[in-house]
């Protein structure tokens, strides 16, 4: 698991210019976002937090489907199982492409706040949210990343899986995200949290479980 | 030629239910107080809605048989179940529209339970659609299976968290609160729609069977001109 880890840090970091690449695309995403909400200040303000979230989803496409290239190359995963188990493979990758994106939300917290004027109220709980909400995301992107990389149009077969599954993840890190930059008058903030957490802890032990199947089939 | 006797009669008997039940609905039972002759479509409307979370449980079990027992026979029925699902929630969000627009005075509304059936027709078109990019049996049926294990545990996740963001429909009728003559109607259709999703379960895992054994099937020899 340990090695496992390494080669993925490993990967990841001689891929460099590919995370410049995701953050650009991730601000571009903002961008435009914004020129399709209008100039209205105020309401670019409300959005932001929706915006925060739509943007990592988008990045995310891109990112979790590289975490695969390396291994569906010359067929290199097929070498993989051999000496390491399917569950191992796929929590290496997943935790990997975690962090990737929590710094990625991290990163894009600051342009959010200049972009749209948007008050990083709640920093500690925004932290918190971005880590949970990317944890939500990682887990399932990675396994039908894994999935959509081996079959034919996988640009297209990730976001079709992935998007309608992640919807309770969205909704709560929304939500969450809204209470930590507006305030939470109504103490919401708490119950969101373990929505998310709930969600999370479900993907992260299902996924694990059925990575089985998707890696050593076929 | 047993088996198609089978499938035969229950479309039959499903059809001929129907028809009965559907007859009663439209022009027997009274128009509702409030709704007016608009209520009707819930005749048809309760039905689907019953049957297409029956397929779809029917389609997790049958993923899950297949991931256990690696049979073929699994495949087939949940990739029949599968098409069947994604038919009857794309028919359910037609007629609920059609209902909400006169009732509600919006096609949609984003309530917990019109919100997780569109989530669910987005989720399992997408593995239908998955299933048509996989060129290998096993990857499909295997990977298929996989995705609906995923989607099924989300569906109760989708439902609280969409009721916690926003809520409109109307509560669950119970029989005894609806009047008699609209009861009837109602199960007449749901054993009708029953019997007449068997004959098409069926049919469509021969169907699914007959296509992997033409894809297993070794390629005919070339006849020389």
């Amino acid at each position: 698991m340990m090695a496992l880890l390494h080669k993925e840090f490993l990967l990841a970091w001689r891929g460099r210019a590919r995370v410049a690449a995701s953050l650009t695309f991730a601000a571009a995403t903002l961008l435009m976002f914004s020129f399709s909400a209008g100039a209205d200040g105020r309401l670019l303000q409300r959005l932001a937090p929706g915006f925060l979230w739509l943007a990592i989803l988008l990045a995310s496409t891109l990112t979790l489907q590289a975490s695969f290239d390396a291994e569906t190359q010359d067929g290199a995963l097929d070498g993989l199982i051999l000496s390491a188990s399917a569950a191992s493979i796929f929590y290496a990758k997943a935790l990997t492409n975690w962090l990737f994106l929590a710094a990625l939300g991290f990163v894009l917290l600051p342009l959010i706040a200049a972009l749209f004027d948007a008050q990083l109220g709640a920093l500690d709980r925004l932290m918190s949210v971005l880590l949970l909400g990317t944890a939500g995301l990682a887990a399932p992107g990675t396994l039908y990343a894994a999935l959509a990389g081996r079959s034919r149009a996988a640009g297209l077969m990730l976001p079709l899986l992935y998007f309608p599954l992640v919807i309770p993840a969205l909704v709560s890190s929304v939500k969450a995200s809204e209470l930590a930059f507006f305030g939470d008058p109504m103490n919401q903030w708490g119950g969101w949290m373990s929505l998310l957490l709930a969600f999370c802890l479900i993907f992260w032990s299902l996924c694990g479980a059925l990575s089985t199947a998707i890696l050593e089939d076929g | 030629m047993t088996r198609q006797r089978v499938a035969a009669a229950f479309a039959l008997v499903g059809l001929g239910l129907l028809s009965w039940g559907s007859y009663l609905g439209l022009w027997v039972a009274p128009p509702d107080r409030y709704m007016g002759d608009v209520q009707r479509i819930m005749y048809v409307h309760v039905p689907t809605a019953w049957l297409a979370l029956v397929v779809f449980t029917l389609a997790f079990v049958y993923a899950l048989l297949f991931l256990i027992r690696r049979t073929w026979r699994w495949d087939a029925l949940h990739e029949a179940t599968l098409e069947i699902g994604v038919l009857y929630t794309a028919l359910l969000c037609i007629q609920g529209a059609l209902w909400g627009k006169p009732t509600w005075g919006v096609y949609w509304a984003w309530d917990p339970r019109l919100t997780t059936v569109a989530v669910m027709l987005l989720s399992f078109a997408g593995i239908l659609s998955l299933r048509h990019f996989l060129d290998d049996p096993l990857r499909r049926a295997s990977w298929s299976a996989t995705a609906t294990i995923l989607a099924s545990a989300n569906v109760p996740v989708v439902y609280y968290s969409v009721r916690w963001w926003n809520s409109l429909h109307q509560l669950q009728s119970t029989p005894k609160t609806v009047n008699s003559a609209m009861v009837e109607p109602l199960r007449i259709n749901a054993f009708g729609l029953l019997a007449l999703t068997i004959a098409l379960i069926m049919i469509r895992s021969w169907i699914a069977e007959a296509r992997r054994r033409r894809d297993l099937a070794p390629p005919l020899p070339e006849i020389e001109a």
